[in-house]
């Protein structure tokens, strides 16, 4: 089972990589990736070098260019294609089909990932992207349970990497337009959500406001933990009561179905949070380690140490984790 | 001329409304009808059989009529839904996930596509157009600009493949494996007791400042404003669009298939700035805006 792990800077990559990732995935500096954060991500020479770091070590190296192209900035998304080819990049993990389609043609033996972004919820949408794009993994979105892996996982014509830790997207990945709705700038479009350019905070006598593009999205009483803004995980009224309607400020874990997913086959495990430190990538990275060295070492015999566990929860949104819906009753 | 379709119903009215809606539908001047349950797989008052015989009684009434596909695919039993949907043998099926998209062109089928599908540029345009695609629809975050972009480099290559525009409603935005409906009346998904059906244009979610946000609907998230292009109308006859989209309410919707059937003959009177207006509607994606803003006409170069 690979360990891949998110690398949002060079710092970022060297801890993921010391930590015992197998793999890490980065993005370039712009929009071609779903995690454009300002200061965050790769210019050429950086990347060369993280490549170079990772590779002395045996670990790969994942490139995303998981957005989508429009016509205006289809050259765009090509030339970062072609960059991370010419970096000697390990795989692509990529969403678009006509970007899937390019990249098959112009450099075939360079392996593609899909993308959590490509929506892939079922083996059949899987082989889809197999038929047409030779894709050789896909990274399943964060909506299903551990039976419905189970049947994806069955049936799938290419190795499948599951969202273990970070955190939670509770919409299907890559046809989330809330962001793009109240701001200009959502996942497939310009790699954003909830773009920090439109959060504003403000202290009033009601308490401490967090606004998105103008729009209310929480609001904290004197001594609330107030998370990031993220427009799902705020608190909104509806028929009269006023709580978070579509999710809590929460991360997923899934360290306790590590048995399971091992059992049903997943190729890799993979950390969230390019946008994190790389102290945190760091704790993550080497939580995970361990787990899956354990799981390894005596797989009947498996239980998360509770060391673990906390450390994964100290890291956590809002100090809660969720097996979200790969356990049937968050649903 | 451009053609007016009415989208898939996406709200769980009762198999009684469903189908006195489309007995009413089957008099107004839309030229094409998208059929099926697209958001939920428990929302079964209407089984595929009733869904093709009320297709083959509007085919009758001079309706084109689609299937449309649901959206968001996750168990054994959603596969087994949708092959049966994509065999069904008589009408065209709007695929609305890549499953769908698998299904029809592993069977050769001719298919068209709904707004949920990530259609960004004219390299995937070209790709489905090689495996069969009639008809495809402008994902809804996206505006003119793009879509002019678009439509030039279909031109350019010789491709004629008509396009699709969502114009009114409610805009789809999201869909989640939990059942936000359910959630609220704190009732597993599982045993739903299909709260949606109290519910018949969704519930709306509000900011603490009573600001419409979104609308939830089971599974899926919508805007909180009605999407409105009825004004846009000659723009887009302009730049060659063939299909503006209504998505069905279980109130006053033969008015607004009439005020867009009005637009598409040029005969809409001028806005009046003085109407009152119930709930302010939104069209900022079709101007490279946040989709909730309502930009003005006046205001547009």
């Amino acid at each position: 089972m690979e360990l891949v792990c998110p690398a949002g800077s060079l710092p970022a990559l060297k801890a993921a990589v010391d930590q015992g990732a197998n793999a890490v995935y980065l993005g370039f500096k712009d929009s071609t990736n779903a995690r454009q954060f300002a200061g965050l991500n790769f210019d050429d020479r950086r990347a060369a070098e993280g490549i170079d770091y990772a590779h002395a070590r045996g670990a790969r190296v994942f490139c995303a260019i998981n957005t989508y192209p429009q016509p205006a900035g289809w050259a765009n998304w090509t030339r970062a294609v072609d960059r991370a080819a010419d970096l000697g990049i390990d795989a692509l993990i990529l969403a678009d089909m006509g970007l899937l389609d390019y990249a098959a043609r112009r450099h075939p033996d360079l392996p593609r990932h899909l993308s959590v972004q490509g929506s892939a919820t079922s083996y059949e949408a899987l082989r889809f992207y197999h038929n047409h794009f030779g894709i050789r993994r896909a990274v399943l979105p964060r909506v299903l349970s551990i039976s419905q892996v189970r049947d994806v996982a069955s049936h799938s014509p290419v190795e499948l990497e599951v969202f273990a830790f970070g955190s939670l997207c509770i919409m299907a990945e890559g046809r989330c337009y809330l962001s793009s709705y109240l701001t200009d700038e959502s996942p497939n479009t310009r790699g954003a959500c909830s773009p920090a350019k439109d959060v504003r905070w403000q202290e009033t006598p009601q308490g401490l406001e967090a606004r998105l593009n103008g729009v209310l999205i929480d609001r904290f009483a004197d001594g609330e933990p107030a998370g990031y803004p993220t427009l799902c995980k705020g608190r909104f009224e509806v028929e009269g009561s006023v709580y978070h309607a579509i999710e809590e400020p929460t991360s997923l874990n899934t360290m306790d179905l590590l048995p399971e997913l091992q059992a049903l086959g997943i190729a890799a495990i993979k950390i969230e949070g390019r946008q994190r430190s790389p102290a945190y990538v760091g704790q993550v990275t080497s939580a995970w380690r361990m787990a899956i060295d354990r799981l390894m070492q005596n797989p009947g015999q498996y239980a998360t140490d509770a060391a673990w566990a906390a450390t994964l929860a100290s890291l956590s949104e809002g100090g809660q984790t969720t097996l979200g819906a790969y356990h049937r009753k968050w649903k | 001329m451009l053609q007016l379709s009415l989208g898939p119903i996406l709200w769980f009215w009762g198999k009684q409304d469903v189908l006195s809606f489309y007995a009413e539908a089957a008099d107004w001047p839309v030229d094409l009808i998208y059929l099926g349950e697209t958001v939920c797989s428990r929302r079964r008052e209407m089984k595929l059989d009733d869904w093709l015989g009320l297709g083959r009684e509007l085919q009758q009434c001079g309706k084109q009529v689609l299937l449309s596909s649901q959206t968001l695919i996750e168990s054994e039993a959603d596969l087994r839904g949708l092959r049966k949907l994509c065999s069904n043998g008589e009408f065209v099926v709007e695929a609305n996930d890549q499953a769908a998209l698998q299904l029809v062109t592993e069977a050769k089928l001719p298919f068209v596509t709904g707004p949920a599908l990530t259609l960004y540029n004219t390299a995937t345009l070209r790709i489905l157009i090689r495996q069969g695609l009639q008809r495809w629809s402008l994902p809804v975050e996206l505006g003119r600009q793009t879509l002019a972009d678009m439509l030039a480099e279909l031109r350019a290559d010789g491709l004629d493949t008509p396009c699709e525009v969502f114009s009114w409603g409610f805009l789809p935005l999201a869909w989640s494996s939990r059942c936000f409906t359910a959630r609220h009346y704190n009732l597993p998904k599982d045993n739903c007791q299909f709260v949606c059906k109290q519910h018949p244009d969704g519930m709306a979610l509000r900011s603490r400042e009573a600001q419409e946000v979104f609308r939830l609907n089971g599974i899926s998230t919508l805007s909180g404003a009605r999407y409105d292009l009825l004004r846009e109308v000659p723009e887009m006859q302009r730049m060659g669009v063939s299909v503006l989209r209504l998505s069905p309410e279980h109130q006053g919707m033969a008015a607004v298939v009439a005020r867009f059937d009005q637009a598409r003959r040029g005969e809409l009177p001028p806005a009046d700035p003085l109407a009152l207006v119930e709930a302010p509607p939104c069209n900022g994606y079709w101007y490279g805006e946040p989709g909730r803003v309502q930009v003005r006409r006046q205001d547009v170069s």
